[in-house]
């Protein structure tokens, strides 16, 4: 572990003031310390945000109103989110474990790093971890690695399972700068794709503070989270899938569809979407709306089987949402 | 010294009389309290305060090469940094546990994570941001890092727990003129321990002594590697390890970051500690070997075996001749007039193989009882029946008598608890939604071994007794089942017993492995405890058979005098020895026990989930039923990880252990493991040892993970031959329409 500097913010404007040059948030700490003893992050300064008052969960007009600090289990926990959003609920029980979902935060989550192993290991080629290096991942063994989205430079998925209900529930992210302006960042927008730059994940400034989530009303009370992993239990999604939808009269009226384990950033493909709304629901539909998302799935070997898991796992969801005529 | 050779079964012992009544109870562990107040700590807890230093070890950055240079400048200059050890000499992994001493790099690079060099610094985070600054520079060289590609160049490895070859009758042509014949390849990938307890060593010198508080699981040869991996007297050395984090023989050698504690306590005069990080752990200890089996049957239609073939593959790294003994029940477990076992060793350049918890039965049980249940379902058997009809009345392979054996006993109980006879034959009978549920069972043997092994027992004048050896306990009871022994035997409660283990001072015993531990230790108190006894029933004047010990009285005839009147402010003390003799030679002994196990199956996304898993085991006497049972559980959700999750991933490209870690290296959590049954037959072997018990430790893994694929199969109609089986492989067979009638 590199020697860093710490400071405790005492005021979010403090804190991104903080963070400009060098420095680092520090919330729960559950990913950013396991980084930093094997020096993949190497901040000269750690700003503990964690003492700061933005823990709390409140209402809006229409949604909720989630502080950064919220812990992931209180988060899961709360009882406006079980009834209505429960799609975050059971995506955030879905990971990791209680543990550390009792230390974790609403932001830190979203700004997980990749699970991939090259990047976990120092001494392979690593473009995310050492620009320019190469990607061992690529031709090496990537089955946990994306088949969306990826780039030549980087194949790593974003392990967040929260972060793929909020996408389907077009949550927005709001941030302070180090000049005191604010900004709302719709999720869809928050993580970039690797393109050239796989280390540039997101589209914070540098300094810049997740200060709270914002949840617009549901468009419907139909959610599934389905996550589809290598154990019961404390294990990334190899593939995971977000739905919200509502049906009327038997079609589908409104569908918002969101993927983990696919793509180096949260997945959402609308044109799914539109392909469903209106519609009867069927298993021909469901085949088809796979095929859209799939179009330009690529596996890397190891991970070509998440294309087949991705497309029955979608299927059997959308099967989920739509039965029945409540 | 009393010793005690187990040449022949002894008659009735106090263990059967059971006086005291301690023997087989489910008796809480004795240092259960400390465990789980923290006041049991790890190695590395040990020796606070000033003037320790804190070592970091720097691995190799490749597989294979020449080290030209390491450049320790920047390391030395970081604040902090003590000194960096470096150099042919230093240890690369763990010792082979048979082996004098760990290997040493001599300049070279084996292995991809080979210890290089060692960072010590005044706190531990110092030492580690120096070993991050220390740069190798090597000349690499292409290895081999795949054990399919090597496999046409594996050799014939020398004998080790077993010949590499085991031969009778003739395979081939028996199996060319079978009427049904199985013949399938089957595949497990490299495994690690993952003990709880990361490796980490204290070290220490006081003049010419070294103390060296670490984790480890043979307390007499550690000293001895240690030692010679430090050219000195094995008596300059002193181990302590009375607490352990679980070994599952990750800690059968010494450690490398015990070499490199004591060696650069040495040179810089401080104690020195050195944990492995997790990372290590996977990488410079030791690894289970990946296989690959063929295994072939003949049969006759009615199901009997005819021929029986198990030929196998494994890897380990150039100069070390280690192989696993996958074929070690084939060899036993069915009949057969024709059989062909053999052992194939090819060398990688990966980090070394060694023993890992049942080695050889933990996976090659693995391919014999799929094989099994194949053949049964060629031949319209049920698996029961296929194996009933295969049960020798002798060892098949030399005709030897066996010692003692109940694997029909424990099928039979495990299906009718489990309701085996509800299993339908046919693949995919039974759906809960999505769920495809099966049901498969599989049998499990191990073969008991002996070790030798003693004990000092003392009666001290207040009425208590204290047993001293160096036997470890690694998480397996060994502190209760050695005081249940002694109270057993000297009549004594168990509070009036204190056991002291794990120091290299005390009398050696077998230590812990290859589940000869309890039987092996526990034989050694057995024979001091009885060395005591002849003692007190002098003083009692009678003989020793008419003497019993009961709450700290004995009693003769009509007398009956407190120990403590009888000791008469005397101590007495005696060291028995147990050693291994003709009993384990002129029979076959084994333990047995049959798995039955129940699993869900998406059709959907095929992943498989454990709903219930019984087994019914046979090992001879059971000293406590609460820590053998504790045994047999760990044993099984070891089988669940095998089946399921485990698998060290070697890059085939450069040899790296890909999934260091625990977030990626899949043991079985909680969710995973869910209700789990287990049945103790209790009986006695007295061939076995004094105890008349037989290895428990690892018989409930053996076999455990077939019962496991077996289910997956009767569930959707997938059969995995390539372990784990893991949801991408069940679904490439589920996707194309595997199974479906
Ligand atoms: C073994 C293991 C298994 C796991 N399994 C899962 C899983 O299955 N599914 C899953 O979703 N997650 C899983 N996790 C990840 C876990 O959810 C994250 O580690 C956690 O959510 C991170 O939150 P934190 O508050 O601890 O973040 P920190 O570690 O404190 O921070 C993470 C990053 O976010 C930045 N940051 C934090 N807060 C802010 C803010 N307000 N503004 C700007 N930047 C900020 C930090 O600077 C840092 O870069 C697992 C973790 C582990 C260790
Ligand atoms: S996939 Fe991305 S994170 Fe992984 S090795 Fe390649 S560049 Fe690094």
């Amino acid at each position: 572990m590199r020697p860093f500097e710490y400071q405790r913010a005492t005021d979010a404007g403090q804190a991104a003031d903080l963070a400009v040059a060098g420095g680092r948030f520090i919330a729960g700490g559950t990913n950013l310390l396991d980084l930093m003893k094997l020096e993949i992050e190497a901040p000269r300064r750690l700003v503990d945000i964690s003492r700061l008052p933005l823990d709390r969960i409140e209402p809006t007009d229409e949604g909720l109103r989630i502080g950064t600090l919220v812990t992931n289990s209180d988060l899961a926990r709360h009882a406006a989110v079980r009834r209505d959003y429960p799609v975050l609920a059971r995506a955030i029980l879905a990971g990791a474990s209680g543990q550390i979902r009792n230390k974790a935060t609403t932001g830190g989550n979203l700004l997980q790093r990749t699970r991939c192993y090259y990047f976990y290991e120092p001494s392979a080629a690593c473009n995310k971890r050492e620009p320019g290096s190469g990607c061992a991942a690529l031709d090496g063994f990537n089955r946990i690695h994306a088949v969306l989205g990826g780039s030549e430079n980087c194949i790593a998925v974003h392990p967040s399972d929260m972060a793929v209900a909020l996408l389907a529930l077009d949550a927005t992210v709001e941030t302070l700068l180090p000049d005191g302006s604010s900004r709302e960042i719709p999720l869809a927008e928050l993580h970039r794709l690797p393109g050239e730059t796989p280390h540039i994940e997101t589209t914070l400034e540098p300094g810049e503070l997740i200060v709270a989530v914002v949840l617009p009303a549901p468009i419907g009370d139909r959610q599934v989270y389905r996550k589809v992993r290598d154990r019961a239990s404390y294990a990334f999604a190899l593939v995971s899938v977000a739905a919200v939808a509502s049906m009327e009269e038997g079609r589908i009226a409104a569908a918002r569809l969101a993927f983990g384990g696919l793509a180096p950033k949260p997945w959402r493909n609308e044109k799914v979407e539109a392909h469903l709304v209106g519609k009867e629901p069927s298993p021909t539909l469901f085949e088809e709306a796979a095929d859209l998302l799939l179009a330009e799935a690529r596996g890397h070997g190891a991970n070509d089987f998440k294309i087949t898991l991705a497309r029955r796992t979608l299927c059997a969801v959308l099967a989920e949402a739509c039965q029945g005529d409540k | 010294m009393p010793t005690h050779v187990m040449n022949e079964a002894l008659g009735e012992t106090r263990l059967d009389k059971g006086a005291q009544g301690l023997i087989g109870k489910p008796l809480d562990r004795y240092e259960g309290r400390l465990k789980v107040t923290g006041k049991a700590p790890y190695a590395y807890e040990t020796r606070h305060g000033e003037g320790v230093a804190y070592g970091v070890v720097v691995t190799a950055p490749v597989a294979k090469g020449k080290v030209v240079s390491i450049d320790t400048l920047k390391a030395f200059s970081s604040p902090g940094v003590i000194h960096v050890l470096t150099g042919d000499n230093l240890p690369t992994n763990s010792a082979q546990p048979s082996g004098d001493k760990p290997a040493i790099g001599g300049g070279q690079i084996h292995f991809y994570g080979q210890v290089l060099a060692l960072v010590v610094a005044d706190s531990f985070e110092a030492a580690r941001h120096g070993a991050s600054l220390v740069t190798v520079e090597c000349e690499t060289r292409e290895g081999r890092y795949d054990l399919d590609a090597e496999r046409p160049n594996a050799k014939v490895p020398p004998p080790g727990n077993m010949p590499p070859d085991t031969a009778r009758g003739d395979f081939e042509r028996a199996f060319a003129e079978a009427e049904v014949k199985l013949d399938e390849t089957y595949r497990t990938p490299s495994q690690s321990h993952s003990a709880m307890e990361p490796h980490a060593a204290v070290a220490e010198w006081q003049g010419g002594q070294l103390t060296v508080h670490t984790s480890c699981q043979l307390v007499g040869d550690n000293t001895r590697q240690l030692a010679a991996a430090l050219g000195i007297k094995p008596d300059k050395v002193r181990i302590l390890t009375p607490y352990i984090g679980g070994g599952f023989g990750g800690k059968l050698g010494i450690g490398p970051e015990a070499v490199l504690a004591a060696m650069v306590a040495k040179e810089i005069g401080r104690p020195v500690k050195v944990a492995l990080t997790r990372q290590q752990v996977y990488q410079v200890t030791s690894r289970r070997t990946d296989t690959i089996q063929r295994v072939r049957i003949g049969a006759t239609r009615d199901g009997r075996i005819t021929a029986i073939g198990h030929e196998s593959w494994c890897s380990n790294m150039a100069g070390d001749d280690y192989f696993e003994p996958i074929g070690l029940s084939t060899v036993f477990l069915y009949a057969g007039e024709n059989r062909l076992i053999t052992h194939r060793l090819a060398e990688l350049d990966v980090l070394m193989a060694s023993a890992m918890r049942a080695p050889g039965e933990a996976v090659g049980m693995l391919a014999l009882e799929n094989a099994m249940d194949e053949m049964a379902e060629k031949l319209g058997l049920d698996p029961i029946e296929f194996r009933k009809r295969n049960e020798p009345d002798r060892n098949p392979e030399d005709d030897k008598p066996f010692s003692s054996r109940h694997l029909i006993e424990c099928m039979e109980e495990g299906a009718r608890r489990f309701g085996w006879s509800e299993r339908e034959a046919r693949p995919r009978a039974r759906q809960e939604g999505d769920w495809l549920i099966g049901i498969g069972m599989a049998a499990a043997s191990r073969k008991n071994l002996l070790a030798q092994s003693s004990a000092e027992v003392r009666l001290e004048p207040d009425g208590r007794a204290i047993v001293l050896t160096d036997m470890t306990d690694i998480g397996t009871g060994s502190y209760t089942i050695l005081a249940q022994t002694a109270g057993e035997m000297l009549g004594l409660p168990m509070d009036r017993i204190t056991v002291l283990l794990g120091d290299s001072a005390l009398p050696e015993s077998s230590g812990s492995g290859g589940s000869f531990g309890a039987a092996s230790a526990g034989s050694s108190v057995y024979i001091a405890c009885e060395a005591l006894i002849e003692r007190l029933a002098r003083k009692m004047d009678c003989a020793a058979e008419d003497l019993t010990l009961k709450d700290g009285t004995a009693v003769a005839g009509n007398r009956q005098v407190p120990l403590v009147e009888l000791l008469a402010g005397e101590a007495l003390s005696a060291e028995g020895t147990l050693q291994p003799g003709n009993a384990t030679k002129d029979h076959h002994q084994a333990s047995y026990g049959a798995h039955f196990c129940e699993v869900a199956v998406n059709a959907v996304t095929g992943e498989t989930r454990v709903r219930r898993m019984l087994s019914v085991c046979e090992a001879g006497r059971i000293l406590n039923a609460k820590t053998a049972r504790s045994q047999c559980l760990g044993g099984m959700i070891f089988g669940i990880g095998t089946a399921l999750t485990e698998e060290l991933v070697i890059d085939d490209r450069n040899g790296l252990l890909v999934n260091h870690d625990l977030a990626e290296y899949h043991v079985p959590v909680n969710a995973d493991v869910p209700q789990l049954d287990v049945v103790l037959l209790d009986k006695v072997d007295r061939l076995a040892s004094p105890m008349a018990s037989k290895g428990l430790g690892e018989l409930g893994i053996s076999g455990a993970g077939a019962a496991v694929t077996n289910a997956i199969y009767n569930a959707c109609g997938v059969r995995v031959r390539d372990y784990p089986a893991t949801l991408d492989k069940v679904l490439e067979g589920l996707a194309e329409g595997g199974g479906r009638q």
